[in-house]
This record gives structure tokens, sequence and C-alpha cells, in this order.
């Protein structure tokens, strides 16, 4: 549904998307992943022809962004960052208004209206002004705006920004409910968000495309070729870490032993093996058989946020630091949804 | 085309939902109902005072009263044009709204004609009030309808011109006053170019008479309908709104 090659967009000074190629099926979720400044919005704002591109190609339905501009308006609905509402007007008014300029007439307009009203739940704001609506129906509105004329395709810039949790999740039903009938793009630079919501992440920094795969893929290349984490304790108060390292190693399928900490008479260990569930009956058998008691066994759990750390972290830094840092994110988008 | 009145109608609403219309009328009814009043009040002293040395002082209406107002109402015009350009695509730029619009299947073509359609109907509804005062001529004197017809044409064009430079300069700013500033001070030079005819003759003094927006009106508030000042004005108008076409293509490419 949306081709996009080559993408890029420069200024005088700086290029703000640098070469992106992705591309987008019928009826999927795909998240638009970066940190602030990244080039999501610029990205966007090519694809629903505000912007022209400095050179490669964009498409929509297999109209060019640049050849046929119109044919792509009518098959995209946009929410930017800031809904564009007339403060002005009334949520009647407004959306009469946009779905006018949009093409629709008569009682089919009639028809849209309503139903965007209703899906939107924002019939009862539908005789107030504008301005006076709070942020969460603002976005609602936005949101209805960008629907009413039944596009292929949705663009939707930071949809759940400034709302507060409740809100945010009403936001990602009404989004997830929407898939199936449109192909949507979302741009957020919260983590979980793209987890609920999409199928399909393309992740950029810095212009530069930093990734595109599945939600599910993804999460398995982060875990590489299968990292377990193996808590060991010894029976007679303290443990020889080195002992254990060394033990583990040379488990057949066993690849790598991370130390990663010690706490008392246990130690945690990230082994890597090359598959997954082979090594993990070895790893029990040659613990217990060393006479060492196997506290835990489990996968190590990746979430999106360290895979974003680490493909978006353009110095190498070590495991450590980003987890730390992953922990970091993770705190910070828990106080936004507070 | 349908989508150019769809934009018209949104403005003018927009004009009249905010009290920048009422605003605009009232001062230019106030003004303008001045300018009326001390012009008859004249016109009626100097026919007594005619009257009573018993000269054949010539008394016209049309010279002498509807002649100088038509020229009046240009100036008040003048003051006016700015407030009604400057928000129209500077107030889009600020709130984001410029985003829907350029996101939307319509032309920019389209958006740009509804624009300048939107303030001329606001503008031609001001000229709307001077037809009150002017219906009073009407009811008690004889003038000639024929003239203040062309005087009304020219004001429209003439104000179709400024109109247009308005709404070029506002798609330069996300700046509302700005915009507006910069339109009273270009209207205000094209206004006085005229000035340097009186004591120049030379090329370069008489191709800055004719850039004045005044030295095409006087024409038409003679009651003269002269094509050459015509096609001046229209010229204007179709400059105007090509520029306005550039800078919001331009907009694209820059912002």
């Amino acid at each position: 549904m949306i081709t996009v090659q080559q993408l890029t967009k420069s200024y005088a000074r700086s290029t703000a998307v640098d070469h992106i190629s992705f591309e987008v099926g019928k009826g999927q979720i795909v998240g638009f992943l970066g940190p602030n400044g990244a080039g999501k919005t610029t990205t966007m704002r090519m694809l629903t022809c505000f912007l022209p591109p400095t050179s490669g190609r964009a498409a929509v339905a297999g109209f060019d962004v640049l050849e046929k501009p119109l044919e792509v308006k009518r098959r995209i609905g946009y929410l930017p960052e800031t809904p564009p509402l007339y403060p002005e007007m009334r949520t009647i008014e407004y959306l009469t208004f946009v779905g006018k300029i949009k093409g629709l007439r008569g009682p089919e307009l009639a028809k849209r209206t309503d139903f965007v009203l209703d899906r939107c739940a924002i019939a009862d704001m539908k005789d107030k002004v504008l301005g006076k609506l709070s942020k969460g129906y603002r976005q609602r509105v936005g949101l209805a705006q960008a629907i009413i004329h039944n596009p292929d395709v949705l663009i939707l810039d930071e949809p759940t920004a400034g709302l507060d949790p409740k809100q945010i999740n009403e936001t990602r039903d009404l989004i997830k409910s929407l898939a199936g009938d449109h192909t949507i793009i979302l741009s957020t630079h919260i983590l979980p968000e793209v987890e609920q919501t999409c199928q399909q992440v393309v992740i950029i920094n810095k212009g530069k495309l930093a990734a595109t795969d599945s939600v599910n893929n993804l999460r398995n290349r982060a875990r590489g070729a299968g990292s377990v984490l193996v808590e060991v304790a010894s029976r007679n108060g303290t443990i020889e870490s080195e002992i254990v390292q060394k033990r583990l190693e040379q488990v057949p399928g066993v690849s790598r032993v991370l130390f990663k900490e010690t706490c008392g008479n246990h130690a945690i260990f990230e082994v890597a093996g090359r598959s997954d569930r082979a090594i993990r009956g070895d790893l029990a058998r040659a613990v217990v058989e060393a006479g060492w008691d196997l506290n835990e066994l489990r996968t190590a759990a990746v979430s999106l946020e360290e895979i974003f750390l680490q493909l978006t972290n353009t110095d190498d830094a070590n495991a450590e630091s980003v987890q730390a840092s992953g922990d970091a994110v993770q705190t910070a988008t828990g106080k936004a949804k507070e | 085309m349908r989508n150019m009145w769809i934009i018209c109608r949104k403005e003018l609403r927009s004009y009249f939902v905010s009290p920048i219309a009422y605003l605009l009328l009232g001062m230019f009814a106030i003004v303008f109902g001045f300018f009326f009043w001390n012009a008859v009040g004249y016109f009626v002293y100097a026919g007594m005072e005619a009257q009573m040395r018993g000269g054949m002082f010539p008394m016209n209406v049309n010279e002498q009263v509807i002649r100088p107002l038509v020229s009046n109402v240009g100036v008040i015009g003048l003051f006016l044009i700015p407030m009604i350009t400057m928000r129209l695509f500077a107030e889009e730029k600020r709130s984001g709204t410029i985003e829907l619009l350029a996101t939307a299947p319509i032309r920019d073509l389209e958006v740009i004609l509804g624009k300048w359609l939107a303030a001329m109907a606001l503008y031609a509804g001001m000229l709307l009030l001077t037809a009150l005062n002017f219906a009073w001529l009407f009811r008690y004197g004889n003038p000639d309808w024929k003239p203040l017809a062309v005087a009304y044409l020219g004001l429209l064009l003439q104000a179709g011109a400024l109109l247009a430079i308005g709404t070029f300069l506002s798609t330069l700013t996300r700046n509302q006053i700005i915009a507006g500033a910069a339109t009273f001070g270009v209207c205000l030079l094209l206004w006085v170019l005229e000035w340097v005819s009186d004591y120049e003759s030379a090329t370069w003094s008489r191709a800055m008479a004719y850039l004045s927006i005044l030295t095409h009106f006087e024409s038409f508030a003679k009651g003269l309908l002269s094509i050459k000042d015509v096609v001046f004005y229209v010229t204007a108008i179709v400059l105007g709104l090509f520029l306005t076409a550039r800078s919001m293509e331009s907009l694209r490419w820059r912002s």
C-alpha cells in the first residue's frame, strides 16, 4: 500500500531524512519509532504530500507523491502532531467542512459525519466550539477528520501524545479497531504503544533507517541465538562464580557465558547458546550434577526498549549501560503516563 | 472550483463568527458616515452661499459630493484592508491548520482564490454600507447613477489589487501583526508613489506614478471607465495572487 524508496529530505544545513526505504502492506499497522527529531514527522509529511522529497520516491496505493499528489491526498487521512482544528468552529461544522474539502457531498457527507462522530465517541461534543474542547477530545476530533473520507491509508503523528492514561488506552483501542479497513502508520516515541498496537515497526534514528521488521521478529532478533538467564546457588555458603562459569561453558551447545552478578550464595549468568531449547535441559542437569541448586532458568526477556536503544545508540555501549538507560526510559514513559 | 466556494464560505464564516467583520463594518460605517455628513454639509453651505450672493455657482451633486467621497472610501480602505487580509494565511500557519488544507485533495489555487474572494466579499459588504448613505442623495437630490456605478467598480478593483497583495504578504509569516503591518506599509507606499509627479516629470517619476494605486483611480472617481486603468488593476490582482501561489509552493520546500 505504501512504498518508500531511498526517500531523502535535506535542507541547506542538515539532512532530516536520509535514504529511507520501507514498505507497508494493506491493512497493517506500522509503528514509526524514533527519538525526538529523528525525522518521523518529516517522513510523514512527505508521504502526505505536505513536503516534497529532495530525492527518492514515495508512493501511496501506487500513486507517486510528486506526480499525482491529488490522488495520494484522496487516499490518505492525516493527523498531524497538533490536530489541525479551527478554534472558532463547532465540531459538526468542522467535520462537515473537512468532509467537503475531501470531496464528500450531500447524503454521503451526512452519513460519514454521523459515522465518525459515533466512531470517535465525540457525538456529545457535536455542538461544542473546538477551542473549548479538552486535549483528549481535540485528538479525537483530529482522528475523526482523518478518517472522514474513509481513506485507505491513515497517517497519525504521535496520536497519543499529551493524553492521560485512560485517553491513551481509548485512542489505542480506536486505532486498533480501525486497522483492517485502513492501513495505518503511526509515529511514536513510546515503546509499549508499538508493542501493543503495531504488527510492524520501522525504527529511524537521525534520519536513517535503523531497522524495519515485525514486532515479534525484532524481539527474537534481540534475544539473539537465545539467551538464557541461569541463577545458580551453592549449598555451602559462598559460590565460586568462576568455577560455575567454567562448568557452564562446557555444556554442549553453549557459545558464551556472561557473568552478571553474584549475591550471597547465588550467582546469575546469561548463557547464549546456538539453539534456545536444546541447551536448557543440559544446563539444568550440569548445574544439579555439580552439586549446586538451580534457582532460576528463564529466557532473557528483552523489551523493545532495549532493542530500540541498541539500534539507536550510535556509540557501541556495553550491555550494562544499555540495560540501565533502558530502565531510565521505562521510568520516563511511566511518568509520562501518570 | 466547488472547493473554492467551500473555502470562501469557511473564511466568511470565520470573519463573522469573530468580531473582526463587525468591527471593520462598524468602523467603516462611522468614518464614512462622518465623511458623508461633512461632504453634504459643505455642499449645502456652498449652495446657500451661492444663492445669497445671487451668483450662478455651478452646483453638481456628482462632482461635489460623490466624487470626493468615493476617493475617501479608498483612503479608509487603505487602513482597513490590512486588517482584512492579515489573518488569511498567517493564522492557518500559526495554528497548524495549513497542514489540513495542504494535505486535503484540493489545489492551492482553490484555497487562494477562495480566501481572496472572501476578503473581497467582506470589502463589498463595506461598500454596501456606503450605498445606504448615497441612497439619501437619490432621495433628496438628482445625481446621475452611472458615474457612481463606475466609481464602485473602481473601488472594487482597487481593493481587489490591495487585497491580493495583502493575501500574498500573509503567506510570508506566522504572525498576523507582521502581515498586517507589512500590508499597510506596502499599500501606503503604492498610494503615495504618485506624489513624485508633482515636481518631477522624468521617465522614472512617471513610471513611479504609474505604479501608484491612486493614479489609476482618478478616472473611476470622475465616472470614466478607462480600459487601461481596469487593465492595471486586473494585472495587479493577478500578480498578487500569482505571488501568493508561488509563496505557498515555496512554503512546502522551505518548511
